[in-house]
């Protein structure tokens, strides 16, 4: 299955990564590589095979509801790019993007 | 195209912090006013090589609001991983419950204006909160405080089947009340615990092939009140008026489909943040990180035999069983505490009637919580105690005007009820001969008042009662003097 460069700027975008043309191309052929080889697993039939959630066969690990220290302020920032009055501080971001 | 009248048509995503002592993931404590920065850990700040871990409250939470929202609980649940970039989001991913959630279906009835109606859930998941970004007025930088980053946050998505600004608002007010009676959120609106999303459209009459016929979808992001929920939306459905009838062939769901707007509360309006072209790629997938919630039998019933009486349920039955008006149950029924006091209250009362209680609880006690802002539970007496003066004024004791100051004496000392009516000697007098000289003196004293009423104006009556209570002290019984006043001016 070969990745149109399109393809690639796009999961570029997504990723916040900026390509040299270049590196399209390379990445172009790894990733369609990738998928080729992922791709062998259709040929598999797994009709009657229940989806994997997870690779572990464990299920409910829970934790109790119970507050522990968590790192110091300081620490929490130190390596941050940038940091002030205990904020990290980040360029200047208008829009809300979040979607929590 | 038709010239029907259009149906909004409304559905609405609900975000709500549960109420842990700590974070979805990691065992940070969850607190609101903490400096920046400092209830975090490797974990919630993304580092790489750690490890998430579930908090058993939180789930154990979740399933408590799905079962009470009257839905299903599958035998199996598992984490995603939703991916976007903003600064306020420290891993680049959210983890949240993509396609097999920890509760599916139900529904929520809403009481509004008398009538209820009835609004479908599809669906109660888990997820985890971001940080908080914060926008400087001077400079040109945004600063971050990640202490709310993996809160436990709880999404209740809803059915379309609201129809209405005001619906809107009572389906919120409604879900509000729901989680803080079962003690799953506090829902503290100041502090952000609650937050809505609805997605509105207008279905305007049928296509050609009889297939009904949408406006496109609007999704106003992250309202944090009633109030601007009902604004934002009634907004929404106008400004979808106006659309449609600016072009009824063009703006529709399958041309434009769905879009995200904000709201400016200032200026009463909605913005478009991202259109359909611009929407979001999530890049879904498993989380590797985090195993399945495998919910068995055994646990989910114990979460339910542990369920309280529903609001909804539990107003029917102050309606039913007290004989209440609608207004005093749902007014009685709203918090939890105010429920179980009041009939606790009723219980212990030997001869104030449920609807004489009624009043009791929201003339006296219930303006004390409200002047004073303060819970229930923290006042020093109890249901008992209101009971003992209600009690004194029904049986005649005191009369209702001195029940209340007693009332407020009794929580500003402690006292009992007995003991301030007997220190303070309070007790009413309905002794006929004392009274008889009292009013003598009054009709005396106000000639003006006593010939008003002898020519007929009946108002006049109740200020020469008024004056009776004064020279009184307010210990005369007003029915008395009343009965006393009219023969004598009558007679």
């Amino acid at each position: 299955m070969a990745l149109s460069k399109d393809e690639v700027l796009k999961v570029g975008a997504l990723s916040r990564i900026r390509l040299t043309d270049d590196e399209v191309e390379r990445f172009a052929g790894q990733l369609s590589s990738i998928l080729d080889y992922v791709d062998k697993l259709n040929e598999l039939d797994t009709s009657g095979v229940e989806p994997l959630a997870h690779a572990l066969p464990l299920h409910n690990v829970l934790r109790e509801d119970e507050p522990r220290p968590g790192l110091d302020p300081q620490k929490a920032v130190g390596g941050a790019p940038e940091s002030a009055g205990g904020f990290f501080r980040v360029p200047r971001v208008i829009d809300d993007g979040s979607s929590a | 195209m038709s010239g029907a009248e259009p149906i909004p048509t409304i559905g609405m995503e609900v975000h709500l912090h549960l109420a842990t002592h700590t974070k979805m993931f990691c065992a940070c404590a969850v607190e609101y006013d903490a400096p920046p920065n400092s209830r975090v850990c490797p974990v919630c700040l993304g580092m790489p090589g750690v490890l998430p871990v579930m908090n058993r409250k939180a789930v154990e939470l979740a399933i408590r609001m799905a079962l009470a929202l009257n839905g299903t609980i599958p035998d199996f649940a598992k984490w995603d991983r939703k991916h976007y970039y903003y600064p306020d989001l420290p891993k680049n991913y959210q983890i949240s419950e993509y396609d097999q959630p920890l509760g599916v279906g139900g529904y929520l009835d809403v009481p509004l204006d008398g009538e209820t109606f009835r609004v479908g859930i599809t669906r109660v998941h888990l997820e985890e909160d971001a940080g908080k970004l914060m926008h400087p007025e001077d400079g040109a930088c945004s600063v971050v405080d990640l202490n709310r980053t993996g809160t436990p946050l709880l999404e209740v998505v809803s059915e379309p089947d609201i129809h209405s600004a005001e619906q809107a608002r009572a389906y919120g007010e409604t879900l509000r009340q729901l989680a803080v009676y079962l003690a799953v959120g506090d829902c503290n609106m100041q502090l952000g615990q609650m937050r809505f999303e609805p997605n509105i459209s207008l279905q305007i009459g049928t296509d050609e092939k009889g297939r009904p016929r949408f406006t496109p979808i609007s999704e106003i992001k992250n309202l944090n009140s009633f109030r601007s929920v009902e604004r934002a939306v009634a907004f929404e459905i106008a400004r979808h008026r106006q659309e449609y009838e600016d072009d009824p062939d063009g703006y529709t769901l399958e041309r434009l489909g769905k879009s995200t707007r904000g709201w400016l509360d200032d200026r009463e309006e909605t913005f478009l943040q991202r259109s359909k072209e611009e929407a979001n790629d999530y890049r879904y997938f498993p989380e590797p990180d985090l195993v399945p919630v495998v919910p068995d039998r055994k646990w989910v019933d114990t979460i339910r035999a542990g369920l309280p009486e529903l609001p909804e349920h539990r107003r029917r039955r102050f309606i039913k069983e007290y004989g209440l008006p609608q207004y005093d149950a749902g007014v009685l029924t709203a918090d939890r505490e105010v429920a179980d006091f009041y009939e606790e209250y009723v219980r212990s009362a030997a001869n104030t009637d449920a609807k004489t209680a009624a009043n009791w609880m929201m003339q006296d006690v219930m303006r004390i919580l409200n002047e004073r802002k303060v819970a229930i539970a923290e006042i020093r007496i109890g249901p008992g105690d209101v009971a003992e003066v209600s009690d004194m004024v029904v049986t005649g004791t005191i009369n209702r005007s001195t029940g209340s100051d007693v009332f407020a004496k009794m929580l500003e000392s402690g006292k009992s009820a007995a003991e301030i009516v007997e220190e303070e000697n309070l007790a009413q007098t309905s002794d006929e001969s004392e009274l008889k000289a009292v009013v003598d003196r009054v009709i005396a004293e106000n000639p003006g008042p006593a010939e008003d009423f002898r020519g007929g104006k009946e108002r006049a009556l109740g200020r020469l009662i008024g004056q009776a209570m004064r020279a009184t002290g307010g210990k005369a019984n007003p029915k008395v003097v009343r009965e006393i006043l009219v023969r004598k001016l009558r007679g």
